[in-house]
C-alpha cells in the first residue's frame, strides 16, 4: 500500500485534499502504522500551500469523512443485527429439524447393522446425533443419504454460532446499555421484536415487559386467561432464575430498566453505570423477599 | 490551585461562582457570559473536574492535542476552545453525532470515527509529535489503550488520562484496579501525578504522565 517512504502514506496523498469528498475516502479507508508530521510533510510535498490550509482543508475532509461513516454505521448496523438473529433463530430450527429427521433415519439403519464399527445403538438426540453420524462411513445408499444430510445439520449448526458471535460482537456498538443489561442475544431479540431501537426507546415499559408474548396478552385482553408476566425477557436469568412467586416482580423491573437502557441508547448513545447498579440494587432485593409457606 | 491559566481559559463568575471557562459556541447549554466565556461544568467533564481540584496540566494555549474517548464533545468543545490543533476521536456513531455539531463551529476540531485500541487506522490523520494525549475511554484495557498511542506524542508530550476502575472490572476494589493499571502504564509511562476525581465523578482516577523514551510497546 504505502511505498518505501514512511511519509508516503498521509490522507492527502490521496486523491485532492482540497475536495471533501474524495479525502474522506482516503481519511476512512487508509492506515498508516506511524504518524508523521503530515502538516509540514503536506506542505513540503507541495499538496497545499501552507499549514493554515492544511488544517481547514483537514477540517473539511474529517467532519465529511465522519458524518458519511456515522450515517452509514447508524443506518445498517441496527438492521444487519435484526437480520442476523432472525437468521440465528432460523438456522437452530431448521438444524434441529434436520437433525431429528437424521437421527429417526440412522437410528432405522445401526440397528440393522451391529457389525463391530464403531457407530453408537444409541445416537444422542438433536444436533449431537447428527453430529455422531456426520461421521460415519457410509456403506450403502441409504447411508451415503443419512451422513449427506447430517452434515448439511452440523453445517447449519456452525452457521448458527457464526452468527451468534456475529450477534454478540455487534450488539454493543448498536445498542450499548441495552447489549450490557439484556446480553447481546436477547438485546438483539427485543430490537427485532419491537422494530429498531427507535421504537424500542419510544414503548413503554409494560410493553417491553411482555414483548414476544403477544399470543398471551390478546388472549388476556379478550378474556381468556390472565396477564403475562414475561415475553422474551424470560431467557434473562434475573427473571428465569428468580422464584416464581416473585417473577411478576422481577420481569417488571428488569423491563423498567430495558426500556430506559434502550432510550439512553438511542437518544445519547453513552454508556451509563448507574442504570446497571439501580438494576443489580433493585433485583437483590426483590430476591431477597420471602416466598411462600 | 493552578497558578497562572493559559490564553484561553480563563476563571469567570457564572451566578456568583466562580468557575473555569473557556470561549466558543455554546454546546451543552452551560451558561454563557457576555464575553462570550461558557462556563466548564466539572462534573460533567473529567478534565474539568481535573482544572477544578487544581491539578497541574501545564496548558500553555495552543497545543496540539490527541483526545480519545471525544463522547458527544462536551469536554473537547472545551479543550479546542483553548488549544490549537484537536484530533478527537470516538467510537460509537450515536455521541459522534454530535460531536459533528460541536466541530463545524470549530475549524481547528477533526472529528474521527475511530477505534482508540487500533491507532493505525487514524495514523494517516492525526499528525506526530503532539502536545497532549486527552484520555477518557470507557473500554477495558485502559493502559493498553495509552500505551499504543504514545506514538503521536512529543518527547516532552504529556498524558492526561481519566482512569474508570468499572471499565476494568466492576467486582475488583477500584483501588486495586487502579494499581494495576498504573502498573501496566509504566512500561511506557513516567507518572507524574495521580488524583481521585470522586468528589466530581465516582471511581476516576485521573492521571498525568510524560512518555518515556525508548522502551514500551508502542
Amino acid at each position: 500500500m504505502s511505498g518505501q517512504n514512511p511519509g508516503d502514506s498521509g490522507w492527502f496523498r490521496y486523491g485532492d485534499p482540497r475536495d471533501a469528498e474524495s479525502a474522506a475516502t482516503a481519511i476512512t479507508e487508509r492506515t498508516a502504522e506511524q504518524p508523521q508530521n503530515w502538516p509540514a510533510e503536506a506542505v513540503r510535498a507541495g499538496f497545499l500551500a501552507h499549514e493554515d490550509e492544511y488544517y481547514d482543508a483537514l477540517h473539511d475532509a474529517t467532519v465529511h469523512a465522519t458524518r458519511e461513516a456515522v450515517q452509514t454505521r447508524e443506518t445498517s448496523s441496527g438492521q444487519q443485527l435484526q437480520h442476523s438473529v432472525a437468521a440465528m433463530d432460523d438456522a437452530e430450527r431448521t438444524a434441529n429439524e434436520i437433525a431429528e429427521r437424521v437421527v429417526e433415519w440412522a437410528g432405522s439403519l445401526a440397528d440393522g447393522r451391529s457389525d463391530g464399527d464403531d457407530r453408537a445403538p444409541d445416537l444422542p438426540g438433536g444436533v449431537d446425533g447428527a453430529h455422531a453420524v456426520a461421521d460415519w462411513i457410509p456403506e450403502t445408499p441409504a447411508e451415503e443419504r443419512v451422513v449427506s444430510l447430517a452434515e448439511r445439520a452440523v453445517d447449519l449448526d456452525a452457521e448458527r454460532a457464526a452468527l451468534r458471535s456475529f450477534v454478540e460482537s455487534h450488539a454493543p456498538a448498536v445498542a450499548p446499555n441495552l447489549a450490557e443489561m439484556a446480553g447481546p442475544v436477547l438485546a438483539a431479540r427485543l430490537l427485532s421484536l419491537a422494530g429498531g431501537l427507535e421504537s424500542l426507546a419510544k414503548k413503554p415499559a409494560g410493553t417491553v415487559q411482555v414483548l414476544g408474548a403477544e399470543d398471551a396478552l390478546f388472549a388476556h385482553l379478550r378474556g381468556r386467561g390472565s396477564s403475562p408476566k414475561h415475553g422474551v425477557i424470560f431467557t434473562h436469568e434475573y427473571v428465569r432464575g428468580t422464584h416464581p412467586e416473585n417473577r411478576g416482580s422481577a420481569a417488571r423491573a428488569l423491563a423498567g430498566k430495558l426500556a430506559i437502557a434502550a432510550r439512553i441508547d438511542h437518544y445519547s448513545g453513552e454508556f451509563k453505570q448507574s442504570v446497571h447498579d439501580d438494576l443489580t440494587e433493585r433485583m437483590a432485593t426483590i430476591r431477597d423477599r420471602e416466598v411462600g409457606e | 490551585m493552578t497558578a497562572d491559566l493559559p490564553p484561553g481559559i480563563d476563571r469567570r463568575r457564572f451566578d456568583g461562582r466562580e468557575r473555569f471557562a473557556t470561549r466558543g459556541e455554546p454546546v451543552y447549554g452551560e451558561p454563557q457570559d457576555d464575553e462570550g466565556w461558557r462556563a466548564w461544568d466539572a462534573s460533567r467533564s473529567k478534565l474539568g473536574a481535573m482544572l477544578e481540584l487544581g491539578m497541574e496540566l501545564g496548558f500553555e494555549g495552543g497545543d496540539g492535542v490527541l483526545y480519545l474517548g471525544a463522547a458527544s464533545g462536551t469536554t473537547v468543545s472545551h479543550v479546542a476552545d483553548f488549544a490549537g490543533p484537536t484530533y478527537a476521536v470516538e467510537f460509537a456513531p450515536r455521541p459522534t453525532r454530535d460531536l459533528l455539531g460541536v466541530a463545524d463551529s470549530r475549524p481547528n476540531l477533526f472529528p474521527l470515527l475511530k477505534d482508540a485500541r487500533a491507532p493505525e487506522t487514524y495514523g494517516h490523520v492525526v499528525e506526530a509529535g503532539l502536545d497532549y494525549l486527552v484520555q477518557d475511554v470507557a473500554t477495558r484495557g485502559q493502559a493498553t489503550v495509552a500505551l499504543r498511542n504514545r506514538r503521536f506524542l512529543a518527547p516532552d508530550g504529556r498524558l492526561v488520562a481519566a482512569i474508570k476502575a468499572r471499565s476494568e472490572d466492576v467486582l475488583t476494589d477500584p483501588d486495586d484496579v487502579f494499581a494495576d493499571v498504573l502498573a501496566e502504564l509504566r512500561n511506557g509511562y513516567a507518572i507524574s501525578e495521580t488524583r481521585r476525581l470522586d468528589r466530581f465523578h465516582d471511581d476516576h482516577l485521573a492521571v498525568v504522565a510524560e512518555p518515556r523514551p525508548g522502551d514500551g510497546r508502542s
